[in-house]
């Protein structure tokens, strides 16, 4: 399936693509296009990568060749929000506007490198944060995280995973940083808004993306959009954005897509121990939430444009501006 | 030179701010602060400067503070932080990191014992237990010892024949709280020392490369032999820096290694740190009654320079090691060292005495005891715990 578009597959191709034809990704990875449309959103501006470990630092490949085609700093697996936090200290003492751009798994961002975010977020760094969560700890083949969905396998949770997801996004607003987002790989264009509203914001911007992993979903890697955008009709993955901690836009609502629609088609959900009726309470109260959050304390108009808003105020296509509907 | 009576931390807080401030003209200096006892009033000191061109974060843990270096130092600033104790263990994988970039950050010690059970005192097993990182490690036994080594400290870290960071220790309290008189640097005469930091690998987009990423074994290897030949060119480049120092500033720091009437001793204790103060008074009392004693003083033990540590051992027959510091199952951390070292002369009778462990006092009468003790053996034992109760 050709998501992406002719002009932007010749764009990643270019030696200085963010991330290079060559890597070593899974076929079907979601990451891998993840890095190609955060390229495409930043318009041709390099940004400096900090990955801690993760798929990320192993699939550009070996010295002395990597897939990045700008300075990456693949760091100790707790230290993204760290280093990136020297990085963009330094750039901006030395008055450079150059973005620092931690790309890190689940693992690095709700497990091992919860409290190092945490301090980056509190500090309000100048920062952009884009979690790639595959749900599962893709790189030492497949173990279970904090952002593993109740009931699925993983390597270390053989009969099905028994805790519920961690809500990332929660524990991020919490720290009322100015921008917090989720990412659809089904959602280009908001995709791509998302990326550029981070750019011109400041300070300490967060953005957790759902990432196919045909290795650990046990699923099609040509299947991978589809499955993201059953996650986002089913409800299973809100798309919306948070502005200053503070206010809520969602931009893509349920479809009526069935939950089954995704889960059938992954065999991390083929287990036992899988609570449809659960999932289906959890997804429930999770809109209720969302949607009695985004009523009492909506965004303003403006908010989350990704056209500068003055001077002057160009005109908005709607669709660039508006919520998103569905695909 | 501004005379002052400061504390060890103060002086090492004088003398990291001055450093940084001297990057001024380059791409400033920046680091991460976190507090433990007793480097505390280091970072509290360095929170308190106002640089011209740098910023010091006040990080939630030591990995991070670390981890802020290595950032820092990637976009060509030039880096520092304190620590102590489980701070040091808590940061130790991105003390690796930092060495395995080869990024130039120098970090004061204020040795303290790792606990639990937990105990502040003085102990240098702290940064011993980091002795196989990619850092130099300085021991220092006096205030100005202190603030002079940070100096040199960073200029071998920064030269290009070594790039490697470097831990500055003194030993908790017995330094960093005390006071002395001690010349503080001016502005002008560190910016005269330390030229501003051109990172060869800094963070380029004209040369966009990955910063530790995957490599294969053979890679690694080079890698290592990279940072073997880097220490290896530390003396040759510590010499120039203690000229230039002695230049600059009208003194010259120890080296590596100091030797104190050991020319005709036939007994030599090798101590480091406070411990070296005191044994230096033992050592002179009993030269006063006639006794060939003499001291030799560890101030570089990363990289250890073997054959320098023969020569100012010179003709004794008997060595006796005062580690403040303890490898369960081994023994003392020096006295390894200096096993080693000592190949070459199977004729020393070398004894490891373990003494001070978790700041206990370690008297001029428990120094006297060990070289009496070290007097009477004509073959070694294994190292000797030499506890308070019993001194
Ligand atoms: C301190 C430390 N503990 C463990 C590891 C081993 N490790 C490397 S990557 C990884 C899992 C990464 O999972 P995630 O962040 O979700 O990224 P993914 O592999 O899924 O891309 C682990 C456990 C490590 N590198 N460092
Ligand atoms: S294991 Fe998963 S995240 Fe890692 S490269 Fe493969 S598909 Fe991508
Ligand atoms: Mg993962």
């Amino acid at each position: 399936m050709n998501v992406t578009g002719v002009e932007e597959e010749v764009h990643s191709h270019t030696e200085h693509a963010l991330w290079r034809a060559g890597n070593g990704a899974c076929a079907g990875c979601g990451m891998s296009l993840g890095l190609q449309w955060v390229d495409q959103a930043l318009d041709g501006e390099k940004p400096t990568m900090v990955v801690p470990a993760c798929c990320a630092v192993v699939t550009p490949g070996s010295y002395p060749t990597t897939a990045f085609g700008v300075p990456a700093v693949a760091t100790t697996f707790a230290s993204s929000p760290s280093v990136a936090t020297g990085v963009s200290r330094v750039r901006q003492m030395n008055g450079e506007d150059i973005p620092t751009i931690c790309w890190a798994g689940d693992g690095g961002t709700y497990d091992i490198g919860l409290a190092t975010i945490s301090g980056a977020a509190e500090r309000n760094e100048d920062i952009i944060y884009i979690c790639y969560d595959n749900e599962i700890y893709g790189n030492t083949g497949g173990q279970r995280s904090s952002a593993t969905l109740p009931g699925a396998r993983t390597s270390t949770t053989p009969a099905g995973k028994h805790e519920p997801k961690k809500d990332i996004m929660a524990v991020l607003v919490a720290h009322r940083i100015p921008y917090a987002a989720t990412l659809s790989l089904a959602h280009r264009d908001d995709f791509l808004r998302k990326i550029r509203v981070a750019r011109r914001l400041r300070g300490f911007r967060f953005m957790v993306m759902l990432s196919p992993c045909p290795a650990g979903w046990k699923s099609d890697p040509a299947e991978g959009i589809d499955l993201v955008r059953a996650a986002v009709g089913c409800g299973l993955f809100p798309l919306y954005e948070v502005f200053d901690g503070r206010r809520y836009r969602i931009n893509a609502r349920p479809d009526g897509t069935a939950l089954e629609d995704y889960l059938s088609r992954q065999g991390r959900f083929r287990t036992p121990s899988f609570d449809h009726a659960a999932t289906r309470a959890a997804i429930a109260e999770q809109w209720a939430y969302l949607d009695a959050m985004e009523a009492a304390f909506p965004a303003g108009p403006r908010e989350g444009s990704d056209v500068p808003a003055a001077p002057p105020p160009p005109p908005i296509a709607p669709e660039a501006n508006g919520p998103v509907t569905g695909p | 030179m501004s005379r002052a009576y400061v504390t060890g931390n103060h002086a090492a807080g004088h003398a990291l701010a001055a450093a940084g401030e001297a990057n001024r003209r380059a791409r400033g200096c920046c680091g991460g602060a976190y507090p433990i006892t007793p480097q505390t009033e280091i970072i509290e000191y360095l929170m308190a400067h106002a640089f011209a061109r740098g910023s010091v974060v006040p990080v939630e843990s030591e990995h991070s503070a670390m981890g802020v270096c290595i950032g820092a130092a990637l976009a060509g600033a030039r880096a520092f932080t304190a620590s102590s104790a489980n701070g040091l263990l808590y940061m130790m994988e991105n003390v690796f990191a930092a060495g395995y970039y080869r990024l130039p950050v120098v970090m004061v010690v204020s040795n303290r014992t790792l606990g639990p059970p937990w105990n502040i005192w003085a102990d240098q097993g702290d940064s011993l237990a980091l002795r196989d990182a990619p850092w130099l490690q300085f021991y220092c036994d006096s205030h100005q010892d202190l603030v002079d080594t940070i100096l040199v400290a960073f200029r071998i870290a920064e030269d290009l024949r070594v790039l490697l960071p470097a831990i500055v220790a003194q030993d908790g309290f017995l330094l960093s709280h005390t006071q002395m008189v001690v010349d503080l640097p001016e502005q002008e005469l560190v910016d005269g020392y330390l030229p501003p930091l051109d990172l060869p690998h800094h963070l380029d987009f004209g040369r966009p490369r990955m910063y530790g990423g995957m490599t294969w074994p053979r890679d690694t290897q080079r890698q290592r032999a990279d940072i073997q030949a880097a220490m290896d060119r530390v003396p040759e480049v510590l010499d120039e820096a203690l000229d230039d120092f002695e230049r600059s500033f009208g003194r010259r720091p120890v080296s590596a290694f100091s030797a104190e009437q050991t020319g005709d001793a036939d007994i030599v204790v090798v101590a480091c740190n406070t411990l070296a103060e005191t044994a230096r008074e033992v050592v002179r009392a009993r030269r006063a009654a006639g006794e060939r004693v003499g001291l030799v003083r560890v101030k570089l033990f990363r990289p250890f320079l073997r054959q320098a540590l023969v020569d100012a051992v010179g003709p004794a027959s008997r060595v006796a090691v005062l580690d403040r510091n303890h490898s369960p199952g081994s023994g003392g951390i020096f006295w390894n060292e200096i096993a080693t070292s000592l190949r070459s002369r199977p004729d020393v009778v070398l004894q490891d005495y373990i003494v001070g462990l978790g700041g206990s006092d370690v008297a001029p009468a428990v120094i006297d005891g060990i070289i009496r003790d070290v007097g009477t053996r004509d073959t070694a034992a294994d190292p000797i715990f030499i506890t308070e109760a019993v001194a």
